[in-house]
């Protein structure tokens, strides 16, 4: 009996390790090669920093980097103000002008992306808006923005209702109440509404592509044109990206970890 | 006489076309300590929160010290508010939180410049005001030194104080009181009721609370209104209440009763249960009453002394008192009493005429106005019923098609015609099958009247209501279907031109 | 009414967002679908697209392709959501993170890694639909392990002894406890593969060497030549989203990978 647990504790551990190991081999296999001194994975080579040495000396790649953390944190921020002004309009509307906004914000999320790319590309270029930077921004807040809302008004659900009248019942004005009560009670949802749309900007290639204006690159347009049109590039360029992903898995790996420890910490001290 | 200082005129209230407050009107002294009373839903917080400013009439006016605030927003009256679940909001500390509303707060200074003339600014209190105020605020709940803590450090009873603080410390004329102390236990309760009037009676300013404990009203208030369905069943101090229930709703809701059908059968003599007994309401006789006698009213003497006799069929030590239930005939009367009686023992019951309550019936039938349809059945209280149509007009039947032939020989078609319909308050009964009654309902009421049940079923649709006897024990908010047989239907035509 | 006017008005702007670039835009493509070039009411599209053997056979490639994605990510997923739900490991939260990290990894650079692994083992160019299946399974694996891992931690543990408690077995508590409690999950996992699976072209064209035409890809192609036919496709697709997430019972927020609190 005990040996037959064992054994199946053994299974289910091991199989849930191999699905682990699978879905890190790519990555971890570009890890290795970025610090090997080979263009070609499976050839070998020996240890060296050129692959980023190559990734930093290169200009284009730089902008394009630079491009892509920007108008991240543009349209993050914009969808997150959108976003938050709009959950707590939401929230405090009648029940069908809720269920309406709720149901149309949710269209963006489920729709597949090439879709609202279509849609919105044919409709910029049919208003005359042609594609510029301001439909690159808009764009990715139509993809930001619904999550925003998503995190946000389950905070406001949450929120004891009777905390706004209180504010008001002591003589607060609605706007101070809501931002001296209201706010300060949903900043959770609203920060993580905010890395949420970061991320799905730093992500997103499809609405990119449609939307941006000519010679705009982001980490996206960039990696997916020069591995699809590759002869334009040099195998070094193709090669300091092994460099760029494991910079980027390393980041994400330290922000997943200490989120986590000071989340535990957190819980510590209550 | 005293100063009106909350006075409703005539005010509704719908949420989402649901009436929750009927046309209510009554007013609040200045510095009495008033309570609403009344089961869930009944309107006592919404009636609350009108009052505070959270939620406006939907027609009606609420004045405060004579001039109409009906649409003045909270910040902007002289009320505050202590919440349910005190509302204390948790990013701020204790001090931060009953320094809120000072902190919200405009004055006017006067000061006079260099040259002697007078001019007004208006002014934040100053930090030291403040702290103050929030000081003595603190002092007035027993907290002094809390004024670090974080709310979330605080027992139910400390935050209770604290949410108490944070509203009187804004010196307001009237203290809403939302059932503050339903979150806490019986202990903690009754020592904050004690407190509460405490701080009332230092306070001097007018408390307006709400409950639907009968005990705590009864402890703590001046005047109780004694609320239910949107409406007032009665307004008055609490042994006024209690000793005179101005019906059988409010008889039920506060302190235990035995409430009994009775019918005056002379000049201030009732008969119920059987036997003839003295009071002291007068009514005119023969009259249908409801008897409301209170369990500590019925004397126990021996068999043979007693107007009443009966055995004991059971006895229960409450603490300060027995509760014993006795079996006289078919009715089943409950005692309290502080002498230890056992179960099977014989007694007798005595009862003094200021014991006997006699209140008019609120319900003696229940009317419904209707309309005949095509296949001669009445349409009424949200359902359709098979009736007779014949009893409309005397000597009439139906022919083969179903058009009712009069006496005279006249063919009349009844479709549509309107009716008024009476059933009996016995003629209604009740089932868990929903195909066997006319129209389903939840019972809203249940009151045991001493060998029977009265209960009161309304309908979702429009809330109508079917009030009648039963013998059967049921639950209120059961879903139930209502049967009502078709010879029980009493028929009368509305304009009386139909009757030639 | 003053009260919450404050309140209310906040929602406008976003509002007037969502009437701009998501309603008029999704109505755009319905007017673009059903016109012909010269902008006349037309249902030549419809009819071309239902006509047209290459469009149809591309439709159904694309949705075979996505049964299969679906259900290798079903198989993978529904085990290992199982096992971590049911362990009694405290930091079973962090091992669940652990397969979700991934995904914030820029989608080209990751797609591009897997492309890597495949020439590295010299299978890119030489099984296209392989890698592309692959591929998506690779990339979508988070998105139904995470509905199912929900579903599964909120069954109540109770239930399991109550099923032993009444004689069941092991296998009696999986097919009657786990399996049609967790049915909600899988619907959802199902919606949230299967869609992007049909859709998503970026996968196959990175790692089918441009040699898979999913339906996705063909909008694409359409939008270069005529708005009319790929506004249709899209509308098409647009349709298939939408029953498929009213079939599987509406959208859930807390399920979806992207809303994944660290």
């Amino acid at each position: 009996m005990n040996r037959k647990r064992i054994a199946l504790k053994c299974l289910k551990a091991g199989f849930v390790g191999l699905v682990l190991l699978l879905l890190y081999a790519p990555i971890l296999l570009l890890a290795v090669y970025s610090f090997l001194d080979t263009n070609t994975i499976g050839t070998a080579g020996s240890f060296s920093f050129v692959h980023y040495a190559q990734l930093f000396q290169n200009e284009s790649v730089l902008k394009m980097i630079g491009n892509t953390l920007l108008l991240a944190i543009l349209s993050a921020t914009l969808s997150t103000v959108l976003g938050t002004a709009g959950a707590i309009g939401i929230h405090y509307s009648k029940k069908r002008t809720r269920t309406l906004m709720t149901g149309v914000s949710q269209i963006p999320i489920i729709n597949a992306e090439i879709v609202t790319a279509l849609a919105l590309a044919i409709t910029f270029v049919a208003v005359g808006l042609g594609k510029s930077y301001f439909t690159l921004l808009i764009g990715h807040m139509v993809i930001c923005t619904p999550f925003v809302i998503l995190s946000v008004l389950p905070k406001l659900k949450q929120m004891d209702n009777s905390l706004y009248e209180a504010a008001l019942d002591l003589g607060a004005s609605p706007l101070s109440a809501l931002f001296k009560i209201v706010l300060p009670q949903i900043i959770p949802g609203i920060i993580s509404g905010f890395m949420l749309a970061i991320t799905l900007s730093l992500d997103d290639y499809i609405v990119t592509f449609y939307t941006r204006p000519a010679g705009f690159d982001t980490i996206s347009t960039y990696v997916y044109s020069a591995t699809m049109k590759g002869n334009a590039h040099t195998a070094q360029t193709l090669s300091s990206f092994w460099a760029l992903t494991t910079i980027i898995f390393v980041v994400i790996l330290g922000v997943v970890l200490a989120a986590n420890l000071a989340g535990r910490k957190k819980e510590k001290n209550k | 006489m005293a100063e009106h200082i909350i006075e409703l005129q005539n005010v509704t209230k719908y949420f989402d076309d649901e009436l929750i407050i009927e046309n209510l009107s009554f007013y609040v002294n200045k510095g009495e300590f008033i309570t609403f009373l009344g089961p869930s839903g009944c309107g006592k917080t919404t009636t609350l929160r009108m009052i505070a400013g959270f939620d406006l009439p939907s027609s009606g006016k609420i004045l405060l010290n004579g001039k109409d605030i009906s649409t003045l927003p909270p910040n902007k009256r002289p009320i505050n508010t202590v919440f349910q679940r005190y509302a204390l909001f948790p990013h701020l500390n204790v001090f931060e939180n009953i320094a809120f509303g000072l902190k919200c707060k405009r004055v006017k200074n006067t000061y006079r410049n260099t040259e002697g003339a007078e001019y007004t600014k208006t002014e934040k209190l100053t930090k030291k005001e403040i702290r103050e105020k929030v000081e003595k605020a603190l002092a007035l709940v027993d907290l002094e030194g809390f004024e670090k803590r974080s709310i979330s450090t605080l027992s139910g009873g400390q935050q209770q104080r604290v949410a108490i603080a944070r509203a009187v410390v804004n010196e307001p004329e009237i203290l809403l009181l939302d059932e503050p102390l339903g979150a806490l236990d019986l202990k903690m309760r009754k020592e904050m009721q004690i407190e509460l009037k405490e701080i009332h009676k230092r306070l001097g300013i007018t408390f307006i609370y709400v409950t639907h404990d009968q005990e705590e009203a009864l402890t703590m208030s001046d005047t109780i209104v004694v609320m239910a369905d949107g409406g007032v069943q009665q307004i008055g101090t609490p042994l006024k209440i209690y000793d005179e229930p101005a019906n059988t709703f409010v008889a039920d809701f506060i302190g235990e009763s035995n409430i009994f059908t009775g019918t005056v059968v002379g000049k201030k003599k009732v008969k119920f249960c059987g036997k003839t007994f003295e009071c002291l309401d007068e009514f005119d006789v023969n009259e249908p009453v409801d008897v409301v006698v209170r369990p500590e009213d019925i004397e126990i003497c021996p068999p043979e002394q007693g107007v009443l006799k009966g055995k004991i069929i059971s006895a229960v030590f409450k603490g300060i008192h027995y509760e014993i239930t006795v079996s006289v005939g078919k009715y089943e009367i409950v005692i309290q009493t502080t002498r230890r009686r056992d179960e099977g023992e014989q007694i007798g019951m005595n009862i003094l005429p200021d014991g006997i309550h006699l209140m008019k019936p609120k319900y003696t039938t229940n009317t419904y106005d209707g309309a005949i349809t095509k296949k001669n059945t009445v349409r009424f209280g949200d359902g359709e019923w098979e009736c007779d149509v014949t009893q409309l007009y005397a000597g009439s039947h139906l022919d083969e098609e179903g058009y009712l032939i009069t006496a005279a020989g006249e063919k009349l078609d009844l479709t549509d015609v309107a009716v008024k319909v009476e059933v009996g308050l016995n003629d209604v009964s009740i089932s868990d099958n929903p195909d066997e009654g006319g129209v389903m309902g939840h019972i809203i009421s249940i009151i045991y009247k001493g060998d029977h049940y009265r209960l009161i079923v309304r309908t979702e649709e429009n809330e109508e209501d079917f009030v009648f006897s039963t013998d059967d024990l049921w639950n209120e908010n059961d879903y139930v279907s209502v049967i009502i047989p078709k010879e029980k239907i009493k028929l009368t035509l509305k304009n009386t031109e139909g009757k030639r | 009414m003053k009260l919450r006017f404050s309140r209310k008005t906040l929602g406008i702007p976003y509002a007037v967002f969502l009437l701009f670039f998501v309603i008029i835009p999704m109505l755009v493509i319905v007017f673009y679908a059903f016109t012909d070039q010269n902008m006349h009411l037309s249902f030549g599209n419809f009819v071309a697209f239902f006509s047209d053997g290459t469009k149809l056979s591309t439709m159904v490639y694309s949705i075979v392709i996505a049964i299969v994605t679906t259900a290798i990510t079903l198989l993978i997923a529904y085990p290992v959501a199982y096992i971590l739900a049911r362990s009694k490991l405290k930091k079973k939260h962090v091992l669940l993170l652990l397969f979700i990290t991934p995904m914030w990894i820029n989608f080209i650079l990751r797609v591009n890694a897997i492309r890597e692994l495949l020439s590295a083992i010299q299978l890119l160019g030489e099984a296209n639909y392989f890698n592309t299946v692959l591929g998506m399974v690779y990339d979508f694996l988070p998105f139904m392990i995470l509905p199912l891992y929900t579903t599964m931690l909120k069954i109540d543990g109770t239930l399991y002894e109550a099923s032993a408690d009444l004689g069941g077995n092991a296998f009696t508590a999986f097919f009657r406890v786990t399996l049609p409690l967790s049915t909600p999950g899988i619907l959802s996992g199902i919606t949230m593969v299967f869609l992007p699976s049909m859709t998503n072209y970026v996968v196959s064209d990175m790692l089918g060497n441009s040699k898979v035409t999913i339906i996705g890809k063909f909008i694409e192609t359409y939008f270069g030549t005529d708005w009319h036919m790929g506004s249709m496709i899209a509308l098409i697709l647009l349709i298939i989203v939408m029953v498929s997430t009213l079939l599987s019972g509406g959208f859930r927020a807390e399920e979806n990978v992207r809303g994944t609190s660290l």
